[in-house]
């Protein structure tokens, strides 16, 4: 059978990816291999966090504003069922910092960056680039996959961060302007309830989030099938797949962490 | 050697021997022999769909065959490892058909890759360096821009600068003259020949542009069906009485290579069967 009626049959079962897990753990392996010598090429890595990172800032920051705006008024009415509408910081807190911060953030990453990844080195394949760079003794998952990489891993909890921060200003705005909670309770509380292994949490989700998003993105780029709907397809198995990973990889790790 | 009609004495470059490959089922080599000998051009032509390029990727080492060697410098490609056929390859060029420049980098940067990659030379001799190859292929003035304001001509000029700017020993061209107007294609003619005769590359050009690539090579092949239908001088194969060989020489549309793919019976096709019935077995 050929690659492209492989690829359509495959892209009809958007879950095709875990049946070549084995395949992902290896190209895992071939990357972590080039990472050391990557390294030595940092700007080629400062260029990714750049693409990947600085080019998503927009849209992390407006959907982390709006959500947290949500999480404000959604915590605000059902913290007052209980007259503990002064906890909202705290509530907005842990569920931005453990969960919704993460899991959002490798999600929205996923759209804007995975794709991004995922169609550029796609369309290196279909042009002859990765090849060429082969026939040239350069290998391509040092030169091309490897930054890509490390670049997405780096970016996704950076940008975690801001979400963060951006969503907490979002339900501040909310509940301290708009439904009149006060604000140094706002502040206090959470400060006082927050503790570093929540922040480690999110930390440690968001890491993951970013190997797993960063990850399938390149990984279906470089086995892109060399076609216009090859490319296609890769980058919609690229959201797909990232999406249905990060919310298991996400369930377990919030299982492992309780 | 299959069909051969010249005589070579020279000890070969490139020495393929026995080749057999297949894909998805199809056989694309069964016991390929081929050679090319050190400062020579070796043209290896062929219609479309014989497997040229497959040829050149074997070569290369991208792909492995079912049986056979492929030697180079005297070392078996087919049995080389990652890091034995990357130092290879830093001794070949390859000048793709349609240039793969990298996109993302502008004309200077494009010639300079492999340097940067593979030598640690500094800025200012690599720059000298980038500029003569640039200068051979007449392109220095376009140093700044970018692969995709180039025209094709122009795009194949800076691979085949690439190509070279590590002095390689062997040079590969795949289809170097696919898609050029007639300057561009004088000009990639006459770069061949100069890079073979004034460096002593040696070169093996896949074309199926018959009277371009003869007017350069001192050894050509004929491949069809899997194998050398013919090989010798230009001249020779000019003469050679194989049908083969005449019908692909003089551009015929139907002979030894039939005009038509495969298919079932036309008439019965067109009467017989219900729209779209047939069409698919007759892709079978």
């Amino acid at each position: 059978m050929s690659g492209i009626s492989t690829s359509r049959r495959r892209g009809s079962a958007p879950f095709d990816a875990f049946g070549s897990i084995g395949g992902v753990a290896l190209f895992l392996l071939r990357i972590l291999r080039q990472c050391g010598p990557a390294l030595r090429a940092p700007r080629h890595i400062v260029a990714q966090i750049y693409n990947a990172g600085a080019r998503s800032l927009v849209i992390v920051m407006l959907c982390g504003l709006f959500v947290g705006m949500v999480l404000g008024l959604q915590g605000y009415d059902l913290l007052a069922r209980f007259g503990s509408e002064s906890a909202l910081g705290v509530a907005a807190a842990l569920g931005l910092i453990k969960e919704l911060g993460p899991v959002v953030t490798a999600l929205l990453f996923a759209g804007r960056a995975g794709t991004s990844l995922t169609s550029e080195i796609g369309l290196m394949r279909a042009t002859d680039q990765l090849t060429a760079m082969e026939m040239m003794a350069v290998d391509p998952v040092r030169r091309v996959v490897a930054p890509r990489f490390i670049g997405g891993v780096i970016a996704v909890p950076l940008l975690t961060a801001i979400f963060d921060v951006v969503g907490l200003l979002g339900a501040h705005l909310v509940g301290v302007g708009l439904m009149g909670v006060e604000s140094g309770s706002f502040w206090s509380q959470m400060q006082s309830a927050v503790e570093m292994d929540d922040i480690n949490e999110g930390l440690i989700k968001s890491v993951c989030f970013g190997v797993a998003c960063s990850l399938m993105a390149v990984y279906q780029g470089y086995h892109t099938v060399p076609t216009a709907s090859g490319v296609g397809l890769a980058t919609t198995r690229t959201v797909v797949v990232s999406a249905v990973l990060t919310l298991i990889l996400d369930y377990m790790l919030t299982a492992a962490f309780l | 050697m299959n069909g051969g009609l010249g005589t070579i004495d020279a000890a070969p470059l490139i020495e393929v021997s026995n080749l057999t490959y297949a894909i998805d089922g199809r056989t694309i080599f069964d016991g390929l022999n081929l050679r090319a000998e050190r400062g020579r051009i070796t043209a290896i032509m062929g219609p479309s769909g014989t497997g040229k390029t497959t040829l050149l990727r074997l070569l290369m080492g991208a792909i492995r065959p079912l049986s056979g060697s492929v030697r180079i410098f005297g070392e078996d490609v087919t049995r080389m490892s990652r890091a034995q056929l990357y130092a290879m390859r830093t001794r070949v060029g390859m000048l793709f058909q349609n240039g793969a420049l990298l996109t993302d980098l502008n004309v200077f940067e494009n010639v300079a890759f492999p340097l940067r990659e593979h030598a640690s030379l500094p800025e200012a001799v690599l720059q000298r360096l980038v500029l003569m190859k640039l200068q051979a292929v007449g392109l220095r003035g376009a140093a700044a821009m970018m692969p995709s304001s180039l025209s094709g001509g122009m795009a194949r000029r800076v691979a085949l600068a690439r190509a070279i700017v590590m002095d390689p020993e062997v040079l590969v061209y795949d289809e170097p003259f696919v898609g050029l107007d007639p300057i561009s294609m004088g000009v990639t003619l006459r770069l061949i020949q100069t890079l073979n005769a004034s460096l002593g590359i040696t070169s093996v050009v896949v074309s199926h542009d018959v009277h371009e690539i003869n007017a350069i090579a001192h050894q050509s092949y004929l491949l069809s069906e899997g194998r050398v239908a013919a090989s010798g001088s230009p001249e020779e194969l000019r003469v050679a009485a194989l049908p083969v060989v005449t019908q692909f020489m003089n551009g015929l549309a139907d002979g030894p290579v039939p005009f038509h793919y495969p298919a079932p019976d036309y008439r019965q096709q067109l009467l017989g069967a219900p729209p779209g019935a047939a069409i698919g077995a007759g892709q079978t």
